[in-house]
């Protein structure tokens, strides 16, 4: 795996040696490789990237990916092709908290666009951008299955749902105080429903 | 108030937990199954039930199940499409976040009948929480005895695993589903084999949706006869509907198929009329693949009879007036809406989704919302309803899966029944966005 795998992205083999799952994150992935046959450790990737891009920066690095398939014994090329097709895996770094909100119909018609446009003036950021302070990553996002309980934006493990103006001043105050990653793993979701 | 079957005991405290749930009954199915019927039995009373996939095809599970090739020695595997991605529908998340019981139940009932010792809920990666509280019920489960080695003292034995999948809409094709099952990008198998024959891992394999499976508890503990007694004619047994846009109550319901369209949206025991004193414009009945109706085919046939929740009256006229129940996905829009607007998000939806295998959906996609977006900022030309047309009539058929028809469908029903809105903004070189007044009051709320 090099630069010709992933475009501009140098691969930084210093970098690559110090990426190492923690013990906690190693049994996870443990118990995850033991739902399916042996010989169909392959399955196991969607969830296993989950938990690296979590692990490591919020994002998935083209050392991320190579220690990926070395943990589970398949080429390196078989993970980017699978992470670069899947929107929930950041093939840039990314913000602390990546906002994204809901666009498709019922959210439309509920005032998506009104919520986008006012977290780009409050974060004086654009759509696919990061905040200078590293803390917020703003995108759009199709249909996430919250269309009775729109506008919503999802961040993290957490949906977000009946967002107003108020609503998302609050929680850009609470994550800018947490000031911490916010991943799809994460185990303290905030159930809204 | 109607029969409810699946999500009857949806406001019980606690009826998440295996000791509340199994309080009201549940694992009954399981108890009944394992002890005094034979898989075939359980086959049997499912096809009497008349049953038909609750992901929005519409195909008759039992008559799916039977079509399961049964090698000796080869494993079988039953997979849960909790992919939930179609625009408009959340019944499926509200069922498993609310009873994730429920769906464990029909898991361990429906793999007895299929003789699959493993099973899969492979559930859209966005619903990460929801795999969260599936796992925790799984956990209580196996606890229990009900999941694991020689269940109740039988010889029957399951595991059941959730898989989180990444975020692809694709993955709800059942065979781009069992792709990312395996690790792979979600492109869609060309058909034949059909999973039934080679699935996951090229095993014979059953995937079939939550509500489907959820259902046949019911069907199990009370009897095919019964279920089938719900509902008019081949729209049998219970069904839920997720509601939104514009109404007064949105949110996840369970109907008797066969009440009228009227009644569910007006009623306040279902979406309470629309919001804001304002009259309705519009409808997507199924999700966003199935044709819009305007107010007056909603509501009623082309024939002058009353439109009811049934797959059959929905889809009375064909696509000429009528469309489909599909997923149950059920968005309301009112008089201000437009709905060449309301198209746009619906194609970018498709463009972004699209796995891009097959030519006419890949480019296809990209064109119409390219189209789409001149209307959006006034710069198309009566010209481009025409070419739209042509784009979406040159996907439907041409695709290995049926994404394709998906991406096609709303664009012709949208030009059909509103073909004036899209000829008006082209003519006056200008889209005014009439709603939004709305839509700012509801969020600066």
């Amino acid at each position: 795996m090099g630069a010709e795998v992933h475009g501009t992205q140098e691969f930084d083999k210093k970098k690559r040696a110090e990426i190492k799952f923690s013990d906690a994150a190693m049994a996870e992935v443990n118990e995850i490789i033991s739902h399916y046959p042996t010989e169909k450790i392959k399955s196991s990737l969607l969830p296993v990237l989950h938990i690296a891009q979590a692990e490591f920066g919020g994002w998935l690095s083209p050392e991320t990916m190579d220690y990926v398939a070395s943990v589970l014994k398949i080429k390196p090329i078989e993970v980017f092709e699978v992470a670069s097709f899947y929107t929930m895996y950041h093939l840039k770094p990314v913000g602390k908290c990546v906002f994204e909100v809901c666009q498709t119909s019922s959210c439309w018609l509920n005032g998506a666009e009104d919520i986008v446009k006012y977290i780009e003036k409050k974060l004086n950021i654009k759509v696919g951008e990061t905040t200078r302070d590293g803390m917020f990553t703003l995108k759009t996002a199709e249909c996430l299955g919250s269309c009775g309980t729109a506008p919503m934006l999802q961040c993290g493990a957490s949906y977000h749902e009946n967002l107003t103006y108020a609503k998302v001043d609050s929680l850009i105050e609470k994550y800018k105080n947490e000031n911490r990653l916010r991943s799809y793993t994460d185990k303290d979701y905030q159930n809204t429903l | 108030m109607g029969k409810k079957l699946l999500i009857h005991n949806d406001k019980v405290p606690n009826i998440h937990t295996l000791e509340v749930y199994r309080a009201h009954g549940g694992y009954a199915s399981v108890e009944k199954a394992l002890k005094t019927m034979t898989p075939d039995q359980i086959i049997d009373e499912v096809k009497k039930s008349g049953l038909r996939g609750r992901g929005g095809a519409g195909f008759p599970t039992g008559l799916k199940w039977s079509f399961l090739a049964k090698p000796p020695g080869v494993e079988r595997y039953l997979v849960c499409n909790a992919d939930e991605s179609e625009p408009g529908t959340f019944k499926d998340r509200y069922l498993m976040e609310v009873i994730p019981h429920a769906l464990i139940e029909g898991m361990i009932t429906s793999s007895y009948a299929l003789g699959a010792k493993t099973s899969y809920i492979y559930i859209r990666g966005e619903y990460f929480y929801v795999a969260r509280i599936l796992e925790a019920a799984i956990k209580e489960a196996y606890a229990a005895g009900w999941l694991g080695k020689n269940i109740l003292g039988t010889d029957f034995s399951h595991d059941c695993y959730v898989q989180v999948g990444g975020g692809a809409y694709i993955c709800g094709e059942e065979t781009g589903l069992l792709e990312s099952l395996e690790g792979k990008r979600g492109n869609p198998r060309i058909k034949p084999p059909f999973p039934a024959v080679a699935g996951l891992w090229g095993c014979p394999t059953v995937v079939n949706n939550v509500e489907t499976i959820a259902a046949v508890v019911p069907i199990v503990n009370e009897g095919g006869e019964a279920y089938a007694k719900i509902g008019i004619g081949k729209s049998t047994g219970t069904k839920l509907i997720s509601a939104s846009g514009h109404i007064n109550k949105p949110g996840t319901y369970e109907i008797e198929l066969g009440i009228p369209v009227e009644e569910f949206i007006y009623s306040d025991e279902y979406c309470g009329g629309i919001r804001n004193g304002k009259k309705m414009k519009a409808v997507v009945a199924g999700g966003s693949s199935v044709p819009i109706l305007p107010t007056e085919l909603i509501l009623k046939t082309a024939k002058g009879e009353p439109r009811l929740m049934t797959y059959e009256s929905l889809a009375d006229g064909g696509f000429q007036t009528g469309t489909m129940l599909g997923s149950g996905g059920f968005i309301v829009m009112d008089e201000d809406t437009s709905i060449v607007k309301n198209l746009f998000t619906f194609t970018r939806f498709y463009h972004h989704e699209s796995c891009g295998q097959c030519s006419p959906c890949r480019e296809g996609t990209g064109w119409m919302e390219k189209i789409l977006k001149k209307f959006m900022n006034g710069t198309a030309n009566e010209s481009d309803v025409e070419l739209l047309w042509d784009i979406q009539s040159k996907i439907e058929g041409k695709t290995i899966c049926p994404l394709g028809e998906a991406a096609a469908w709303p664009v012709a029903a949208a030009i059909r029944h509103f073909k004036h809105e899209f000829l008006e903004i082209a003519r006056n070189k200008k889209f005014v966005d009439v709603s939004h007044y709305n839509r700012l009051n509801k969020v600066t709320a």
